[in-house]
Protein backbone atom coordinates (compact mmCIF):
# COMPACT_ATOMS: atom_id res chain seq x y z
CA UNK A 1 0.00 0.00 0.00
CA UNK A 2 2.94 2.29 0.76
CA UNK A 3 4.39 2.51 -2.14
CA UNK A 4 0.90 2.61 -4.38
CA UNK A 5 0.36 5.64 -1.98
CA UNK A 6 3.54 7.58 -2.82
CA UNK A 7 2.97 7.20 -6.90
CA UNK A 8 -0.30 8.93 -6.25
CA UNK A 9 1.14 11.39 -3.99
CA UNK A 10 4.30 12.11 -6.27
CA UNK A 11 1.89 12.39 -9.29
CA UNK A 12 0.25 14.83 -7.43
CA UNK A 13 3.19 16.60 -6.46
CA UNK A 14 4.56 16.94 -10.02
CA UNK A 15 0.89 17.95 -11.77
CA UNK A 16 1.19 21.32 -8.81
CA UNK A 17 4.62 21.86 -9.97
CA UNK A 18 4.02 21.68 -13.55
CA UNK A 19 0.60 23.26 -13.16
CA UNK A 20 2.57 26.45 -11.34
CA UNK A 21 5.34 26.65 -13.21
CA UNK A 22 3.29 26.57 -16.78
CA UNK A 23 0.81 28.56 -15.55
CA UNK A 24 -1.94 26.71 -16.64
CA UNK A 25 -5.41 26.94 -15.37
CA UNK A 26 -5.32 23.45 -14.67
CA UNK A 27 -5.90 22.31 -11.33
CA UNK A 28 -2.51 19.82 -10.37
CA UNK A 29 -4.46 17.01 -9.24
CA UNK A 30 -5.90 16.78 -12.95
CA UNK A 31 -2.39 16.61 -14.30
CA UNK A 32 -1.46 14.03 -12.12
CA UNK A 33 -4.15 11.87 -13.33
CA UNK A 34 -3.83 12.62 -17.19
CA UNK A 35 0.31 11.77 -16.26
CA UNK A 36 -0.70 8.98 -14.36
CA UNK A 37 -3.32 8.04 -17.15
CA UNK A 38 -0.35 8.52 -19.91
CA UNK A 39 2.48 6.30 -17.35
CA UNK A 40 0.02 3.13 -17.51
CA UNK A 41 -1.24 3.67 -21.28
CA UNK A 42 2.53 3.46 -21.93
CA UNK A 43 3.21 0.72 -19.77
CA UNK A 44 0.47 -0.96 -20.83
CA UNK A 45 -1.05 -2.70 -18.09
CA UNK A 46 -1.86 -1.45 -14.36
CA UNK A 47 0.07 -2.72 -11.23
CA UNK A 48 -2.48 -4.62 -9.29
CA UNK A 49 -0.99 -2.55 -5.56
CA UNK A 50 -1.72 0.37 -7.38
CA UNK A 51 -4.99 -0.80 -8.41
CA UNK A 52 -5.89 -2.05 -4.96
CA UNK A 53 -5.42 1.50 -3.29
CA UNK A 54 -7.09 3.62 -5.98
CA UNK A 55 -10.19 1.52 -5.32
CA UNK A 56 -9.92 1.24 -1.05
CA UNK A 57 -9.93 5.31 -2.26
CA UNK A 58 -12.67 5.73 -4.37
CA UNK A 59 -14.69 3.24 -2.90
CA UNK A 60 -14.97 6.27 0.35
CA UNK A 61 -14.99 8.75 -2.00
CA UNK A 62 -18.34 10.60 -1.04
CA UNK A 63 -16.87 10.52 2.57
CA UNK A 64 -14.19 12.94 1.12
CA UNK A 65 -16.63 15.60 0.54
CA UNK A 66 -18.40 15.82 4.00
CA UNK A 67 -15.43 18.30 5.25
CA UNK A 68 -16.03 20.33 2.40
CA UNK A 69 -19.87 20.15 2.85
CA UNK A 70 -19.84 20.77 6.26
CA UNK A 71 -18.81 24.62 4.57
CA UNK A 72 -22.65 24.71 4.38
CA UNK A 73 -21.96 26.55 7.48
CA UNK A 74 -20.20 29.54 7.25
CA UNK A 75 -21.79 30.61 3.56
CA UNK A 76 -25.35 29.96 5.63
CA UNK A 77 -25.93 33.71 5.14
CA UNK A 78 -25.42 33.89 1.81
CA UNK A 79 -26.91 31.19 0.38
CA UNK A 80 -30.13 32.09 2.66
CA UNK A 81 -29.84 35.43 0.76
CA UNK A 82 -29.63 33.97 -2.66
CA UNK A 83 -31.83 30.91 -1.69
CA UNK A 84 -33.94 30.75 -4.65
CA UNK A 85 -31.69 31.50 -7.44
CA UNK A 86 -29.07 29.20 -6.08
CA UNK A 87 -31.19 26.33 -5.46
CA UNK A 88 -33.49 26.14 -8.54
CA UNK A 89 -30.25 27.13 -10.64
CA UNK A 90 -28.08 23.24 -8.93
CA UNK A 91 -31.32 21.42 -9.03
CA UNK A 92 -32.57 22.50 -12.67
CA UNK A 93 -29.28 22.57 -14.16
CA UNK A 94 -28.11 19.52 -12.63
CA UNK A 95 -31.46 17.97 -14.32
CA UNK A 96 -30.65 19.10 -17.60
CA UNK A 97 -27.19 18.15 -17.61
CA UNK A 98 -28.07 14.82 -16.71
CA UNK A 99 -30.84 14.34 -19.83
CA UNK A 100 -28.70 16.64 -22.44
CA UNK A 101 -25.16 13.86 -21.40
CA UNK A 102 -27.43 11.19 -21.76
CA UNK A 103 -29.95 11.75 -24.72
CA UNK A 104 -26.55 13.29 -26.68
CA UNK A 105 -25.05 9.98 -25.68
CA UNK A 106 -27.38 7.45 -26.66
CA UNK A 107 -28.12 9.17 -29.45
CA UNK A 108 -24.38 8.70 -30.86
CA UNK A 109 -24.10 4.97 -29.63
CA UNK A 110 -27.14 4.47 -31.73
CA UNK A 111 -26.63 1.06 -34.03
CA UNK A 112 -23.87 0.52 -31.63
CA UNK A 113 -23.66 -3.01 -29.88
CA UNK B 1 -17.22 16.23 38.35
CA UNK B 2 -19.03 18.70 35.76
CA UNK B 3 -16.13 21.15 35.51
CA UNK B 4 -13.70 18.51 34.76
CA UNK B 5 -15.78 17.18 31.61
CA UNK B 6 -15.39 21.01 30.63
CA UNK B 7 -11.97 20.58 30.77
CA UNK B 8 -11.82 17.37 28.72
CA UNK B 9 -14.01 19.36 26.36
CA UNK B 10 -11.62 22.64 25.92
CA UNK B 11 -8.34 20.12 25.41
CA UNK B 12 -10.34 18.04 22.98
CA UNK B 13 -12.31 20.57 20.93
CA UNK B 14 -8.92 22.43 20.36
CA UNK B 15 -6.61 19.01 18.58
CA UNK B 16 -7.52 17.84 15.20
CA UNK B 17 -8.51 14.56 16.89
CA UNK B 18 -12.06 15.24 17.72
CA UNK B 19 -13.09 17.05 13.98
CA UNK B 20 -11.24 13.80 11.96
CA UNK B 21 -13.48 11.06 14.75
CA UNK B 22 -16.90 12.85 14.24
CA UNK B 23 -16.33 13.11 10.40
CA UNK B 24 -16.10 9.69 10.46
CA UNK B 25 -18.36 8.47 12.89
CA UNK B 26 -21.21 10.87 11.72
CA UNK B 27 -20.55 9.11 7.81
CA UNK B 28 -20.91 5.49 8.79
CA UNK B 29 -23.94 6.55 11.03
CA UNK B 30 -25.38 8.19 7.32
CA UNK B 31 -23.97 5.21 5.38
CA UNK B 32 -25.51 2.26 7.65
CA UNK B 33 -28.84 4.06 7.49
CA UNK B 34 -28.00 4.45 3.67
CA UNK B 35 -27.58 0.55 3.16
CA UNK B 36 -30.61 -0.08 5.39
CA UNK B 37 -32.75 1.65 3.43
CA UNK B 38 -31.35 -0.55 -0.11
CA UNK B 39 -29.23 2.43 -1.21
CA UNK B 40 -32.34 4.74 -1.35
CA UNK B 41 -31.49 7.80 -3.19
CA UNK B 42 -33.48 10.11 -1.11
CA UNK B 43 -31.32 9.27 1.85
CA UNK B 44 -27.52 10.18 0.53
CA UNK B 45 -25.32 9.33 2.81
CA UNK B 46 -23.19 12.92 2.35
CA UNK B 47 -26.70 15.03 2.89
CA UNK B 48 -26.69 13.21 6.25
CA UNK B 49 -23.64 13.40 7.35
CA UNK B 50 -23.40 17.53 6.17
CA UNK B 51 -26.78 17.91 8.35
CA UNK B 52 -25.74 15.86 11.61
CA UNK B 53 -22.37 17.55 11.53
CA UNK B 54 -23.89 21.32 10.93
CA UNK B 55 -26.19 20.57 13.33
CA UNK B 56 -23.30 19.44 16.12
CA UNK B 57 -21.56 22.23 15.51
CA UNK B 58 -23.82 24.34 15.68
CA UNK B 59 -25.48 23.21 19.37
CA UNK B 60 -21.91 22.86 20.32
CA UNK B 61 -20.55 26.53 19.39
CA UNK B 62 -18.01 25.28 17.62
CA UNK B 63 -16.32 26.95 15.14
CA UNK B 64 -16.22 25.44 10.96
CA UNK B 65 -12.25 26.50 11.41
CA UNK B 66 -11.98 24.24 14.42
CA UNK B 67 -14.22 21.55 13.10
CA UNK B 68 -12.08 21.79 9.85
CA UNK B 69 -8.28 21.53 11.16
CA UNK B 70 -9.31 18.30 12.37
CA UNK B 71 -11.20 17.23 9.24
CA UNK B 72 -8.83 18.25 6.36
CA UNK B 73 -6.68 15.00 6.94
CA UNK B 74 -10.02 13.36 5.24
CA UNK B 75 -10.74 16.41 2.62
CA UNK B 76 -6.70 16.21 1.64
CA UNK B 77 -7.31 12.52 -0.04
CA UNK B 78 -9.41 14.14 -2.52
CA UNK B 79 -6.48 15.01 -4.16
CA UNK B 80 -4.58 11.66 -3.88
CA UNK B 81 -7.87 10.38 -5.18
CA UNK B 82 -8.37 12.39 -8.15
CA UNK B 83 -5.00 11.23 -8.97
CA UNK B 84 -6.38 7.68 -8.26
CA UNK B 85 -8.98 7.95 -11.29
CA UNK B 86 -6.55 7.65 -13.33
CA UNK B 87 -7.09 3.68 -12.63
CA UNK B 88 -10.81 3.64 -13.59
CA UNK B 89 -10.58 5.47 -16.69
CA UNK B 90 -7.15 2.64 -17.69
CA UNK B 91 -9.70 -0.01 -16.84
CA UNK B 92 -12.09 1.20 -19.62
CA UNK B 93 -9.46 2.10 -22.02
CA UNK B 94 -10.59 -0.39 -24.60
CA UNK B 95 -14.33 1.51 -24.66
CA UNK B 96 -12.36 4.49 -24.12
CA UNK B 97 -10.33 3.77 -27.48
CA UNK B 98 -13.27 2.57 -28.91
CA UNK B 99 -16.16 5.07 -28.64
CA UNK B 100 -14.01 8.32 -27.85
CA UNK B 101 -15.79 10.64 -30.21
CA UNK B 102 -19.10 9.49 -28.79
CA UNK B 103 -17.47 9.79 -25.45
CA UNK B 104 -16.17 13.56 -26.06
CA UNK B 105 -19.01 14.85 -27.86
CA UNK B 106 -21.35 13.38 -25.03
CA UNK B 107 -18.77 15.09 -22.64
CA UNK B 108 -18.99 18.74 -24.24
CA UNK B 109 -22.49 18.93 -24.54
CA UNK B 110 -22.74 17.93 -21.12
CA UNK B 111 -20.31 19.82 -19.53
CA UNK B 112 -21.15 22.67 -21.48
CA UNK B 113 -24.78 22.29 -20.49
CA UNK B 114 -24.29 22.08 -16.49
CA UNK B 115 -21.95 25.37 -16.48
CA UNK B 116 -24.30 27.52 -18.61
CA UNK B 117 -27.48 26.45 -17.62
CA UNK B 118 -25.89 27.08 -14.08
CA UNK B 119 -24.91 30.34 -14.57
CA UNK B 120 -27.78 31.42 -16.51
CA UNK B 121 -30.31 30.59 -14.74
CA UNK B 122 -28.86 31.92 -11.27
CA UNK B 123 -28.57 35.07 -13.07
CA UNK B 124 -31.69 34.80 -14.40
CA UNK B 125 -32.90 34.77 -10.89
CA UNK B 126 -30.51 37.56 -9.50
CA UNK B 127 -27.75 36.09 -7.90
CA UNK B 128 -24.44 37.88 -6.93
CA UNK B 129 -21.23 38.24 -9.47
CA UNK B 130 -18.92 35.97 -7.05
CA UNK B 131 -22.05 33.19 -6.84
CA UNK B 132 -22.13 32.82 -10.75
CA UNK B 133 -18.50 32.90 -10.72
CA UNK B 134 -18.65 30.22 -8.04
CA UNK B 135 -21.60 28.18 -9.74
CA UNK B 136 -19.72 27.83 -13.14
CA UNK B 137 -17.76 24.83 -11.60
CA UNK B 138 -20.23 23.34 -10.23
CA UNK B 139 -20.37 20.03 -11.57
CA UNK B 140 -16.42 19.19 -11.58
CA UNK B 141 -15.22 17.59 -8.58
CA UNK B 142 -14.25 19.30 -5.16
CA UNK B 143 -10.37 19.94 -5.93
CA UNK B 144 -10.55 21.10 -9.59
CA UNK B 145 -13.74 22.87 -9.34
CA UNK B 146 -12.29 24.70 -5.94
CA UNK B 147 -9.11 25.63 -8.20
CA UNK B 148 -10.52 26.28 -10.71
CA UNK B 149 -13.28 28.99 -8.94
CA UNK B 150 -9.81 30.27 -7.27
CA UNK B 151 -9.09 30.87 -11.21
CA UNK B 152 -11.34 33.13 -12.22
CA UNK B 153 -12.62 35.29 -8.98
CA UNK B 154 -15.53 33.01 -7.35
CA UNK B 155 -15.26 31.84 -3.88
CA UNK B 156 -13.45 28.45 -3.79
CA UNK B 157 -15.21 27.58 -0.12
CA UNK B 158 -18.65 28.77 -1.39
CA UNK B 159 -17.63 26.48 -4.51
CA UNK B 160 -17.14 23.57 -2.27
CA UNK B 161 -20.29 24.10 -1.11
CA UNK B 162 -22.35 24.15 -4.28
CA UNK B 163 -20.39 21.18 -5.72
CA UNK B 164 -21.40 19.07 -2.88
CA UNK B 165 -24.96 19.90 -3.29
CA UNK B 166 -24.78 19.14 -6.85
CA UNK B 167 -23.34 15.77 -6.02
CA UNK B 168 -26.45 14.91 -3.75
CA UNK B 169 -28.81 16.82 -6.03
CA UNK B 170 -27.44 14.43 -9.21
CA UNK B 171 -27.27 11.38 -6.67
CA UNK B 172 -30.83 11.91 -5.83
CA UNK B 173 -32.43 12.70 -8.80
CA UNK B 174 -30.87 11.10 -11.57
CA UNK B 175 -32.65 7.83 -11.52
CA UNK B 176 -35.91 9.91 -11.95
CA UNK B 177 -34.70 11.61 -14.66
CA UNK B 178 -33.07 8.91 -16.51
CA UNK B 179 -35.94 6.50 -16.51
CA UNK B 180 -38.28 9.68 -17.38
CA UNK B 181 -36.45 9.65 -20.70
CA UNK B 182 -36.64 5.76 -21.24
CA UNK B 183 -32.63 5.38 -20.70
CA UNK B 184 -31.44 1.57 -19.87
CA UNK B 185 -28.03 1.33 -20.72
CA UNK B 186 -25.94 1.73 -17.50
CA UNK B 187 -22.73 2.74 -19.33
CA UNK B 188 -25.04 6.01 -20.61
CA UNK B 189 -26.91 5.95 -17.25
CA UNK B 190 -23.60 6.22 -15.72
CA UNK B 191 -21.62 8.85 -18.12
CA UNK B 192 -24.28 10.77 -17.44
CA UNK B 193 -24.23 11.15 -13.70
CA UNK B 194 -20.41 11.20 -13.75
CA UNK B 195 -20.69 14.31 -16.05
CA UNK B 196 -23.50 16.26 -13.77
CA UNK B 197 -22.64 14.71 -10.28
CA UNK B 198 -19.14 13.89 -10.14
CA UNK B 199 -17.73 12.11 -7.16
CA UNK B 200 -20.74 12.13 -5.38
CA UNK B 201 -22.73 10.83 -8.35
CA UNK B 202 -20.35 8.23 -9.06
CA UNK B 203 -20.24 7.10 -6.12
CA UNK B 204 -24.28 6.27 -6.37
CA UNK B 205 -23.38 5.00 -9.83
CA UNK B 206 -21.26 2.42 -8.64
CA UNK B 207 -23.67 1.34 -5.28
CA UNK B 208 -26.41 0.76 -8.70
CA UNK B 209 -23.68 -1.31 -11.01
CA UNK B 210 -20.09 -2.31 -11.57
CA UNK B 211 -20.88 -0.85 -15.33
CA UNK B 212 -22.32 2.71 -14.42
CA UNK B 213 -20.06 3.00 -11.64
CA UNK B 214 -16.60 2.89 -14.43
CA UNK B 215 -18.74 4.84 -16.89
CA UNK B 216 -19.38 7.93 -14.01
CA UNK B 217 -16.23 7.22 -13.12
CA UNK B 218 -14.81 7.84 -16.56
CA UNK B 219 -16.90 10.84 -17.30
CA UNK B 220 -15.97 12.53 -14.00
CA UNK B 221 -12.30 12.46 -14.68
CA UNK B 222 -12.85 13.41 -18.17
CA UNK B 223 -15.09 16.66 -17.34
CA UNK B 224 -13.00 17.96 -14.57
CA UNK B 225 -10.39 18.69 -17.17
CA UNK B 226 -13.05 19.62 -19.65
CA UNK B 227 -14.24 22.01 -17.31
CA UNK B 228 -10.43 23.02 -16.07
CA UNK B 229 -9.84 23.85 -19.58
CA UNK B 230 -13.52 25.45 -20.67
CA UNK B 231 -14.32 27.74 -17.60
CA UNK B 232 -11.43 29.98 -17.57
CA UNK B 233 -11.03 30.29 -21.69
CA UNK B 234 -14.90 30.89 -21.87
CA UNK B 235 -14.02 33.86 -19.02
CA UNK B 236 -11.52 34.92 -21.24
CA UNK B 237 -12.92 35.06 -24.14
CA UNK B 238 -15.47 37.02 -22.56
CA UNK B 239 -13.59 39.36 -21.26
CA UNK B 240 -11.83 40.27 -24.48
CA UNK B 241 -15.20 40.66 -26.25
CA UNK B 242 -16.86 42.95 -23.58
Amino acid sequence: MLPAVTILLVYQTVGEIAALWLGLPIPGPVIGMVMLFATLVARGSAPSQLRDTANGLLTHLSLLFVPAGVGLMIHIDRIRGEALPIVISLVASTAVTIAVTALVFAWLRKGRP
Amino acid sequence: MSARFEDIWVYLSATPLLGLTVTLLAYQAAYWVYSRAGFHPLLNPVAISVAMLATLLTLTGTPYQTYFSGAQFIHFLLGPATVALALPLYAQFARLKAEWRQLLLALVAGSLTASVSAVVIAWALGAKKATLLSLAPKSVTTPIAMGIAEKIGGLPSLTAVLVVSTGIVGAVIAKYVLDALAIADHAVRGFAVGVAAHGIGTARAFQVSEEAGAFAGLAMGLNGAATALMVPLALWLLERGS
